[in-house]
């Protein structure tokens, strides 16, 4: 589904990814660990399109289409979503029209008409169901007021309604208490198909329990220095960075 | 800033710049014009040529003295050249005044105008349930439903018309809200209006439609002076809209209306205003000059509630107030002020509080871009005798780029101890973040600044009645198209 090959890329001159090479097929769920500043939501930012990001090298194809040439509005509109770290606030919109015109923009995109209102609803009311949201959620304004779970729920939300592809879960278990976290995971999972993938960034195992990977990944200096299965999460988790982080730094060197 | 990103805002910011005013049109329709200039002849010439009596033309005259003895107001924000107000025609009405409720004998052209400007005064009005009166280069062309109107008792007129047929109305409240020394533009105003809306609602009565006034300066080197004045009788109520339009051209012209409110006891006046004078072009070239007073006095238990969009003019000049005379009674300001280009404006509210348990709240949303500069001004002035009021004021400010500005002169006077006022006031940018948030979920940056803006201008959008909320959506984004920070 996606390729990412030889990527290089930093802000403002300087260089945070140093040559990241990572594919992701369909049906699969992949986990980039790494300690603080490592480069895992540069990875993210920079397959969203965000412009602050210079690419120096390398190349990111979607579906055997060069990513790169695309804005970030297209790249949603070929499926791919990235869950913030951060959500921002979007004072005076709600959530339902927010969503409304997200669905529709994508569809005006393909060249189809507005979804109908009705079915709209019905599906917002299934997904609210499954990520257990309260009514009266869809007429609040975006992330606006939010606590830190209701802003990572509302990206899953989000997710849920737009079907994306490729998600990409940027620390979406920051700020989720552990039944939070469980119900996030729980929307997560089932939403997993075969003709949609996941990457998931994170700091800590505690999601991998939930979201379990098929592929775990250490990012460190912008590069990945060890690929495993869901296994060596758990590893991480004993034995801390260091370990890997030491022998890549003398190879790097 | 990235290269590329520099290259997107700029080609934005082209696009805004070409955004093109498109009601920018003139309509070749023969009129009546008089001379150039302003002096005491001229205020008789006008008087005359709408056959007034003596009281009027005595008012009038009185003003134009009081105008002569004023200077033009210079503490406004605003830089612009005074207008030689001797190289201005005072009365311009189009040659053909069409005979009211039979608009089939409507002027060719004038119908034309009037389907560009996206009113039908038939058909489509009556769908709307909206009536209109058309004020064309100081003159009113145009009333609708006036019969509907009647069988309430409810006048609605050009103001000219109830100066021969209801004497004993005008006569009672002219210039008792904005007297004719008010200030400079009110005096001119006095001086030579030559025509505007008036209305009266009587006692107990409900309007059972918006009414509606739209404003047209056609002829060039013209002057708009447009007198409004609304009476709404003891517990009668009223929804009023008025909308404005202008050609493109590259002087300046000017506009100076004074609209006047009376909410008797009980009485509910709500006044919406979408204003879109041609803005001049990208240089500052050409562009109204926009110098409005209006007021509106409240009696016991009424309330006056003021909504404003305002797009256009090169300069604006306008506090709409509320004077809360009576105990009980309410005021409201709810405003969003667009300046881009090179456009200033230089708006807010005065509210009054004199009578007790006066209540009055303020919503001022600024939107400044391009090289444009956008003040709020506003005064809350509670007397010894306005005891137990209120007042919330929110005053936010939006920036887009890095060339424009915004100020906010709150001025606040409270002289009892048991009255409570509060002021909110922010300013923000619209942010690369929420840009990018939107543009990941498929929203593309155009519909994103829309989408922000129509968010932080919702409180004062819902304000308005449904047909015109739509269309000062569209304004808005009309002004705006691709001015991104």
């Amino acid at each position: 589904m996606i390729k990412i090959t030889n990527l290089k890329a930093g802000i403002e001159g300087n260089l945070i990814l140093n040559g990241i090479n990572l594919e992701v097929k369909a049906g699969e769920v992949h986990a980039i660990m790494g300690p603080n500043g490592s480069g895992k939501s540069t990875l993210a930012s920079v397959i969203a399109g965000k412009e602050d990001y210079e690419v120096q090298e390398g190349a990111i194809d979607f579906e055997e289409e060069d990513l790169l040439g695309l804005n970030p509005e297209e790249r949603a509109h070929k499926g791919v979503f990235l869950s913030f770290q951060y959500p921002v606030e979007i004072p005076g919109i709600s959530v339902s029209n927010f969503i409304k015109t997200s669905i529709n923009e994508r569809r005006k995109a393909k060249g189809m008409d507005p979804m109908p209102t009705p079915k709209m609803l019905k599906m917002m009311r299934e997904k609210m169901e499954l990520l257990s949201i309260k009514k009266g959620y869809l007429s609040r304004n975006m992330n606006e007021g939010f606590s830190g779970g209701e802003k990572k729920r509302n990206e899953i939300f989000q997710m849920a309604m737009l079907e994306p592809k490729l998600a990409i879960l940027d620390e979406t278990d920051s700020g989720l208490d552990i039944d939070a976290l469980r119900i996030v995971a729980n929307g997560v999972n089932k939403l997993r198909a075969k003709n949609n993938a996941t990457i998931v960034i994170t700091h800590y195992q505690r999601l991998l329990d939930y979201i379990v990977p098929d592929f775990v990944h250490v990012l460190h200096d912008g590069r990945i220095i060890k690929s495993g299965g869901k296994e060596l999460a758990h590893e991480l988790e004993e034995k801390g960075y260091d370990w890997i982080t030491k022998d890549a730094d003398k190879k790097w060197a | 800033m990235s290269a590329k990103k520099k290259q997107t805002e700029e080609q934005l910011l082209n696009e805004v710049t070409s955004s093109e005013y498109k009601y920018g049109f003139t309509t070749d329709i023969e009129s009546d014009t008089i001379p150039k200039g302003l002096s005491e002849e001229v205020v008789r010439i006008i008087s005359a040529k709408k056959n007034e009596p003596q009281w009027m033309l005595d008012y009038r005259l009185k003003a134009y003295k009081a105008w002569l003895t004023m200077e033009e107001p210079e503490w406004a924000n605003i830089n612009y050249n005074k207008p030689d107000y001797q190289d201005i025609i005072y009365y311009s009405a189009p040659k053909q005044k069409p005979v009211l409720d039979s608009l089939d004998d409507l002027d060719p052209e004038m119908k034309k105008m009037f389907d560009k400007l996206g009113i039908s005064i038939d058909e489509q009005n009556k769908l709307a349930n909206v009536a209109v009166d058309i004020v064309m280069d100081s003159v009113s062309v145009a009333t609708s439903f006036k019969e509907t109107l009647a069988e309430k008792g409810i006048i609605f007129c050009p103001i000219s018309d109830a100066i021969q047929d209801h004497p004993e109305l005008v006569k009672k409240y002219l210039g008792t809200v904005v007297p004719a020394r008010d200030n400079f533009f009110s005096a001119l105003n006095s001086a030579v209006f030559s025509d505007g809306s008036f209305c009266y609602i009587p006692k107990g009565v409900k309007c059972p439609m918006e009414l509606s006034t739209y404003f047209r300066i056609n002829e060039a080197g013209t002057g708009q002076f447009e007198r409004t004045l609304l009476i709404a009788d003891e517990g009668s109520q009223v929804s009023y809209l008025e909308g404005c339009t202008a050609p493109m051209r590259d002087e300046n012209q000017l506009h100076a209306a004074v609209v006047e409110l009376i909410a008797m006891d009980d009485a509910d006046i709500k006044y919406s205003t979408v204003q879109n004078w041609y803005p001049g072009n990208t240089e500052g070239v050409g562009g109204v000059f926009n110098f409005v007073t209006k007021r509106g006095i409240c009696h016991k238990n009424a309330k006056i509630s003021w909504t404003q969009v305002e797009t256009g003019s090169a300069i604006t000049w306008k506090y709409p107030s509320c004077i809360l005379k009576g105990d009980n009674s309410i005021g409201e300001f709810f405003s969003v002020a667009v300046t881009n280009n090179l456009q200033q404006a230089d708006t807010g509210t005065k509210m009054i509080h004199l009578g007790k348990n006066t209540k009055s709240t303020i919503i001022a949303k600024g939107i400044s871009a391009g090289k444009s500069n956008g003040n709020y001004r506003g005064l809350v002035k509670i007397s010894k005798g306005a005891t137990n009021s209120r007042n919330f004021s929110q005053c936010d400010s939006l920036l887009m780029g890095d060339k424009c500005g915004s100020h906010t002169f709150p001025y606040i006077e409270v002289k009892n101890n048991s009255s409570k006022v509060e002021h909110e006031a922010t300013t923000s940018k619209i942010g690369e973040d929420q840009i990018f948030y939107c543009n990941q979920r498929g929203i593309g940056t155009e519909q994103a600044i829309a989408l922000i803006v129509n968010g932080y201008c919702k409180d004062v959008l819902n304000q308005l009645p449904m047909e015109f909320a739509v269309e000062a959506k569209k304004l808005l984004e009309i002004s705006l198209e691709g001015s991104v920070g």
